[in-house]
C-alpha cells in the first residue's frame, strides 16, 4: 500500500527492509547510532539529522558507529563489500570526500577495472549534499560531478521520496560501488511511497512534466525548483518538459535526447558550481549529439562559481530558484524577462 | 437549483485523477442526449476517454472550451430539458461557478478510498463503490489492477454495490499467488466475497479475470448472479504468448512501450503516466515471480492451459462475453460457436481493453444484462 | 612452534618462487620489454612467508606497490602474474592491472597498491566482514615505512581497536620511503612504539630471520582469530634492489647490498638453519630450487609469447553492470 511518508523515512525504510532481508546489510558511519561510549541514551541520534534513527534498535552490532575518521570507514566499508558484506557507509556531508576520497576513487571505483574484472565491490556510500541550511562553505557543496567523473562509480540523486526508496534499494542490491547523495532541503519533503519494497534501476530519468517547447533537464532538489518554474510558464503558455536524471552515472542521454529533438530548445539546471558539472555535461551531450534539433542557444541555471555563503541572504542569491529558471525558459523562447 | 437543470462535471477516474483537459466535444450545443451517451472527450495524464451522459435531455450549454485544463468536479456542461428557459441556465452556471470549490492541492481523500482485508493470510486491496442490490465484483486481467475499472465502477454503482479488488500478485494485494492457477484466483474470489460479506454477486471479469469468474461459477453456481466476460481467458488455447512474454521481461519504458501498445486499438492511449505506473507495480519486490509463476501456470508455453468454453452450456445464469474485435491477445474468435444462451458482444474497432477504450458501450451492456 | 618438513619446504618453495620471480624481472626489466614501473620484492622474502604460512581460505591481505611477494606467498598463480607484469590478456587481472594492481580476490589477495598507505582501511573492511560473518578469518595489512606514516593507517589502527577486528598491522621496515631514510622520516625509533596509542600489542621482528616472522605472525595471528583484536608488527627488513627498477639508488651505502646479501640473506639464513638441524635435506631444497628456476622461465616464455590485450577489452571490465 502506498501511503505518504518524507524523504528522510523512505530512505530509512529502504534501509529497514534491506537489512530485514539480507543479513550481509550493515551501515556504517558517525553517529548513525549516537550516544556510543555514554551514560547516556544508546542510539542518542540516529545519524546526525535522525535518518538512521531506529536501525540501531531494530538491528544491534549491524549499525556501527566509527570514530571520526572517514578514510578508515570509508575503506572498511569498500574492503567489507569485497569480502562478503554489503555496506551502507554514511558520509555526513558530501564536503568530507576530500578526506577519503582516495578510498572511493582510487580503490573502490577501480578495483573491477584494475583486477581485470573480477572483483565486486557492492558498497553503498550515503552521503548529505546542497545548500539552503545556512551551514557555508564546508557543509553546503554539491560535489556529485566530481564523482559522476569518475568511472567505476555509479551516482544516484533522489529527489522525491518515492525515488529516495526505490533507488537507495537498488543501490543496495547493486554490485557497484554506488554513491547515493541525499539532499539535506528535501529531507522533510513528504510524497507517496508504497510500503513494499522496491528497486528503481538506474540509469531511467523521470520526466516529471511533459511539454513541447522547452526541455529542462535537472535533479535533485533542483527537480523542484524546475518544476515549479515549470507550473508557472504554464500559465503563460511555455510548455515545459521537465527531466529529472535521477542518476547522473548512469546517465538518461536517450531520454535528454528525445526530450530535446522533440522541443529544440533546452534549459540545464545544476545546483553545482558551473565549471564541468551535470549541466555542462548535459548540454556538451545535447551540442554534440542534438545540435540539428536546437532552435536557440542553450541556457544553463547554476550555482555562481563561489563557495557557498553562509550570511541568508548570500545563501539566497546563490542557490538557483524558479524565477531563475523562468527567464532562462523565456530567453531560449525568445522572449524578454 | 433546478432539478431539471443538470450539471456535467469533470468526472473524476482512478483515484489520483486531480484535473483533466477537454480534448473535444463530440455533441454541439442543442443535441439530445440520454444516459450513456458520450459528449465529449478528456484526457488526463493516464488516459483519454469520454464522458458521457449520466441524465437526458438537451445539451443546452456547453461552459468549457476545447484544450482547457480543469479540475475534478468542475462544470463541463449543462443539460436541460428544452422547457427551461436560457435565462435559468445562465443563472444555474452562475451559482454553480460561485460556489465550486476545486480540491485543494493534496487533498485526494475526498473520493472512494480503496481498503485493505487479510484474507487467508494475504492482503487484499479492494474499493467498494455504491450501495444496496446484489452486488457486482470486477475482477482484472493479468498484470492490472482495480484501476483497469476506472471508467466503470462508479458509472455502474449508481444501483448497487460495485467492488473491484486486486488479485494475489497485483497492485497493492499481497504478492504470493499460492500455486498461480485459475483455480486459486477463483479460491481467493470466493474468500474475497466471503469476507466482505457477499453471498451472491454479479462477476464481470477481464481476460484473465474472466478465465477466474468462469472458473468460480463452474465451482460455485448458486453464488453467481450473471457473468460478464470481457475478452477473457478460458475459451480456447490462443493468446498472445509475446505479449505476456514482453509484459514480464520489459524492465524500461522504452521496451515495455510496444507491448502495452498491444492492449489498445488506439496505441495513443498509452500515455508516459500509464507506462510509469506499470513499471512502480512492476518493480515492487515479489511481482516479477509471481508474474512468472502465473505465466507458466496459466500461459505456458504461450497458450492457455484451461479451456473450460464446452462447460459454459451447463451454466443457468445469465451469461454474456464482450470482446474488441481487434483484441491482439485474446483472439475476438473466441466469441464465436459459444452456446446460444451466451450473448456475444463484439465491439468494432476495439482491441483488449473494451472496458476502458469503449467504457460508455460496455457499461450499457453491463446495466443491461444486471437490470 | 613446530614445522613440519612438509611445512618447511612450502615455506622455501614460497621465498624461493619470489626471489627467482624478483630476479628474473630485474633482468627482463632491463631489456625493456616490460611495461611501466615495477617494484622489486627481493631481500624481504622471509616476511610475506612468514604471514602468509598460516593464512588459509579465509584469510585476506592487502599489499603495497611492492606486491609480487605478498601475492605469491598468498597464492597467486605465477603464469598469471608475470603476464600481467608484461601487459599481457592473459594476464592475472587481464593486463589492466600491472604491477602494482596485482590483485586476486578469489586467493584473499586484496591487491598490490599504487596508494601509498591505500591497503589498511580496506583490510579493517575485510576484518569487519569476517569478524560480522564469523568466518574466523584475519585480515594482514602490509605496509611499507612510508605507508606506516600515512594518515589512512594511523586511523586503521584506531578503527581496528575500536572495533577490535582480527586484523594485523605489518609495516616492512626496509629503511627507505622511495629515497628517503626511514631514520629521518619516521617520528619515533620504532614502529612499535605506536602501537601502545592504539592499545594493541606492538611486536619488532628481524625480517631476514623466518622463523622469528613465522613465530611472531602466528602468535598476533592466533590472537586475531580467537577474538583478541588487532596486533602492529614491525618486520625490520632490507629490500635488495630501488625502490623502482630504474633507481639509480645513489641514497645507499657502498657495498650495502652486497653485505645484505652476503649475511643477512633470509634464504641462506633458512638453508643454513634447516640444514644444520637436519630437518630437511640439502636435495630436496636443490630439487626445490630447480623447480622453481624452470617455473620461472617458463613463466617468462609464455608471457612474452601471449597475446595483448585487444580494443575490445578497453571498455570492459569497468562495472558489474551499467
Amino acid at each position: 500500500m502506498a501511503r505518504k511518508i518524507n524523504y528522510q523515512q523512505a530512505i530509512n525504510e529502504a534501509l529497514n527492509q534491506e537489512m530485514t532481508r539480507d543479513p550481509t546489510v550493515v551501515i556504517m558511519g558517525e553517529d548513525v547510532a549516537g550516544g556510543m561510549g555514554t551514560d547516556g541514551e544508546q542510539e542518542a541520534w540516529g545519524g546526525v539529522l535522525g535518518v538512521t534513527k531506529g536501525l540501531y534498535k531494530k538491528f544491534g552490532d549491524r549499525v556501527m558507529d566509527t570514530p571520526i575518521t572517514e578514510s578508515a570507514f570509508i575503506g572498511a566499508a569498500v574492503g567489507a563489500a569485497t569480502a562478503g558484506l554489503r555496506p551502507v557507509a554514511e558520509l555526513m556531508f558530501i564536503d568530507f570526500m576530500g578526506v577519503c576520497l582516495d578510498q572511493i576513487f582510487n580503490q573502490a571505483a577501480k578495483f573491477r577495472y584494475m583486477f581485470g574484472g573480477k572483483a565486486e565491490t557492492p558498497v553503498v556510500i550515503r552521503t548529505m549534499y546542497g545548500a539552503g541550511f545556512r551551514a557555508a562553505a564546508q557543509h553546503s557543496q554539491c560535489l556529485y560531478p566530481v564523482f559522476t567523473h569518475i568511472p567505476g562509480l555509479k551516482v544516484v540523486m533522489p529527489a522525491t521520496p518515492y525515488d529516495a526508496k526505490g533507488l537507495l534499494i537498488q543501490a543496495i542490491r547493486d554490485n557497484d560501488p554506488v554513491i547515493f547523495c541525499e539532499h539535506k532541503v528535501l529531507y522533510t519533503l513528504e510524497g507517496d511511497v508504497p510500503e513494499e519494497p522496491y528497486a528503481i534501476p538506474f540509469g531511467e530519468a523521470s520526466v516529471v512534466r511533459e511539454g513541447k517547447d522547452v526541455t529542462i533537464v535537472t535533479l535533485g532538489r533542483m527537480v523542484h525548483m524546475a518544476t515549479q518554474a515549470a507550473d508557472n510558464l504554464a500559465k503563460a503558455g511555455i510548455k515545459c518538459e521537465v527531466i529529472d536524471l535521477r542518476t547522473t552515472s548512469p546517465m538518461d542521454t536517450d531520454t535528454i535526447l528525445e526530450s530535446v529533438e522533440n522541443t529544440g530548445r533546452l534549459v540545464v539546471v545544476d545546483e553545482a558550481h558551473p565549471r564541468c558539472n551535470i549541466a555542462t555535461d548535459v548540454s556538451a551531450l545535447v551540442a554534440e549529439q542534438a545540435f540539428d534539433s536546437l532552435k536557440a542557444p542553450i541556457k544553463m541555471v547554476t550555482a555562481p562559481h563561489v563557495p557557498v555563503p553562509f550570511s541568508d541572504t548570500l545563501e539566497d542569491l546563490y542557490i538557483p530558484n524558479a524565477a531563475k529558471i523562468e527567464a532562462a525558459v523565456k530567453a531560449v523562447m525568445g522572449k524578454k524577462g | 437549483m433546478s432539478d431539471s437543470i443538470k450539471a456535467l462535471t469533470m468526472p473524476k477516474w482512478g483515484l489520483s485523477m486531480k484535473e483533466g483537459k477537454v480534448a473535444s466535444w463530440l455533441l454541439q450545443e442543442g443535441a439530445s442526449v440520454s444516459p450513456g451517451n458520450e459528449i465529449l472527450e478528456v484526457e488526463t495524464e493516464k488516459i483519454a476517454s469520454a464522458v458521457e451522459a449520466a441524465d437526458g435531455g438537451i445539451l443546452r450549454k456547453i461552459v468549457a472550451q476545447e484544450g482547457e485544463t480543469l479540475p475534478v468536479g468542475a462544470l463541463l456542461a449543462v443539460i436541460a430539458d428544452a422547457s427551461v428557459g436560457a435565462g435559468a441556465i445562465d443563472a444555474f452556471v452562475e451559482e454553480f461557478q460561485k460556489n465550486f470549490v476545486p480540491p485543494a492541492e493534496g487533498e485526494e481523500d475526498a473520493g472512494p478510498k480503496t481498503q485493505v482485508i487479510e484474507v487467508k493470510g494475504r492482503a487484499i486491496r479492494y474499493l467498494k463503490q455504491g450501495d444496496g442490490g446484489t452486488p457486482l465484483v470486477l475482477i482484472h486481467g493479468f498484470g492490472g489492477d482495480l484501476n483497469n475499472w476506472l471508467f466503470n465502477q462508479e458509472s455502474l454503482a449508481g444501483k448497487r454495490t460495485v467492488i473491484a479488488f486486486d488479485l494475489p500478485g497485483h497492485g497493492q494485494s499481497s504478492k504470493q499467488v499460492g500455486n498461480a492457477s485459475l483455480g486459486e484466483f477463483a479460491q481467493v474470489l470466493h474468500d474475497v466475497m466471503d469476507a466482505l460479506s457477499v453471498p451472491k454477486a454479479h462477476l464481470a471479469g477481464h481476460s484473465m479475470g474472466g478465465g477466474i469468474a468462469l472458473e468460480f461459477a463452474l465451482a460455485h453456481p448458486g453464488r453467481v448472479a450473471s457473468l460478464t466476460l470481457i475478452a477473457p481467458a478460458g475459451l480456447g488455447a490462443e493468446i498472445n504468448g509475446g505479449y505476456i512474454d514482453g509484459f514480464i521481461e520489459s524492465t524500461g519504458r522504452r521496451d515495455i512501450k510496444p507491448h502495452l501498445e498491444q492492449l489498445f486499438a488506439d496505441a495513443e492511449l498509452v500515455s508516459r503516466q500509464m507506462i510509469n505506473d506499470i513499471l512502480g507495480y512492476k518493480r515492487l519486490d515479489g511481482v516479477d515471480a509471481a508474474l512468472r509463476a502465473i505465466r507458466d501456470k496459466v500461459f505456458p508455453g504461450g497458450k492457455q492451459a484451461v479451456v473450460l468454453r464446452d462447460r459454459i452450456g451447463t451454466l443457468a445464469m445469465p451469461i454474456q462475453v464482450i470482446w474488441g474485435e481487434d483484441d491482439a491477445i485474446v483472439p475476438s474468435k473466441h466469441a464465436q460457436g459459444l452456446p446460444p444462451k451466451v450473448k456475444v458482444n463484439v465491439l468494432k474497432g476495439f482491441g483488449h481493453m473494451p472496458q476502458m477504450e469503449a467504457a460508455a458501450e460496455v457499461n450499457k451492456l453491463i446495466e443491461a444484462q444486471l437490470g | 612452534m613446530q614445522l613440519s618438513k612438509a611445512d618447511l619446504l612450502k615455506a622455501y618453495r614460497m621465498m624461493k618462487t619470489i626471489r627467482e620471480f624478483e630476479e628474473r624481472l630485474h633482468v627482463e626489466f632491463a631489456t625493456g620489454e616490460i611495461p611501466g614501473f615495477v617494484h622489486l620484492y627481493a631481500g624481504e622474502e622471509a616476511s610475506a612467508a612468514g604471514f602468509c604460512m598460516h593464512l588459509d581460505g579465509r584469510d585476506r591481505i592487502a599489499s603495497t606497490h611492492r606486491g609480487h611477494g605478498h601475492s605469491i606467498a598468498k597464492g597467486c598463480d605465477v603464469h598469471a602474474m608475470m603476464a600481467e607484469i608484461y601487459g599481457k590478456k592473459a594476464g592475472l587481472c587481464g593486463g589492466k592491472g600491472g604491477s602494482m594492481h596485482i590483485a586476486d580476490l578469489d586467493k584473499g589477495m586484496l591487491g598490490a597498491n599504487g596508494i601509498v598507505g591505500g591497503g589498511p582501511p580496506l583490510i579493517c573492511g575485510a576484518g569487519l566482514a569476517a569478524k560480522m560473518l564469523k568466518t574466523g578469518g584475519v585480515a594482514i595489512a602490509f605496509v611499507g615505512d612510508g605507508g606506516f606514516n600515512q594518515g589512512t593507517t594511523a586511523e586503521s589502527l584506531n578503527l581496528a581497536s575500536v572495533w577490535r577486528l582480527p586484523c594485523l598491522f605489518v609495516v616492512e621496515n626496509n629503511g627507505y620511503a622511495e629515497s628517503t631514510s626511514s631514520k629521518w622520516a619516521v617520528s619515533c625509533d620504532d614502529f612499535t612504539d605506536r602501537a601502545s596509542a592504539y592499545n594493541m600489542p606492538g611486536i619488532s621482528v628481524d625480517g631476514h630471520d623466518f622463523f622469528a616472522v613465522y613465530e611472531a605472525a602466528g602468535e598476533a595471528i592466533k590472537r586475531a582469530r580467537s577474538g583478541g583484536g588487532p596486533s602492529l608488527i614491525e618486520v625490520k627488513i632490507n629490500r635488495y634492489y630501488g625502490h623502482f627498477e630504474g633507481d639509480a639508488q645513489t641514497y645507499r651505502g657502498p657495498d650495502e647490498v652486497k653485505k645484505l646479501r652476503e649475511t643477512k640473506d633470509c634464504l641462506m639464513l633458512f638453508r643454513k638453519r634447516v640444514e644444520g638441524a637436519t630437518l630437511v635435506d640439502a636435495a630436496d631444497m636443490n630439487k626445490v630450487d630447480t623447480e622453481v628456476l624452470a617455473l620461472i622461465d617458463d613463466s617468462v616464455k609464455k608471457a612474452k609469447a601471449a597475446p595483448k590485450p585487444t580494443a575490445a577489452d578497453l571498455l570492459t571490465d569497468v562495472y558489474v553492470s551499467y
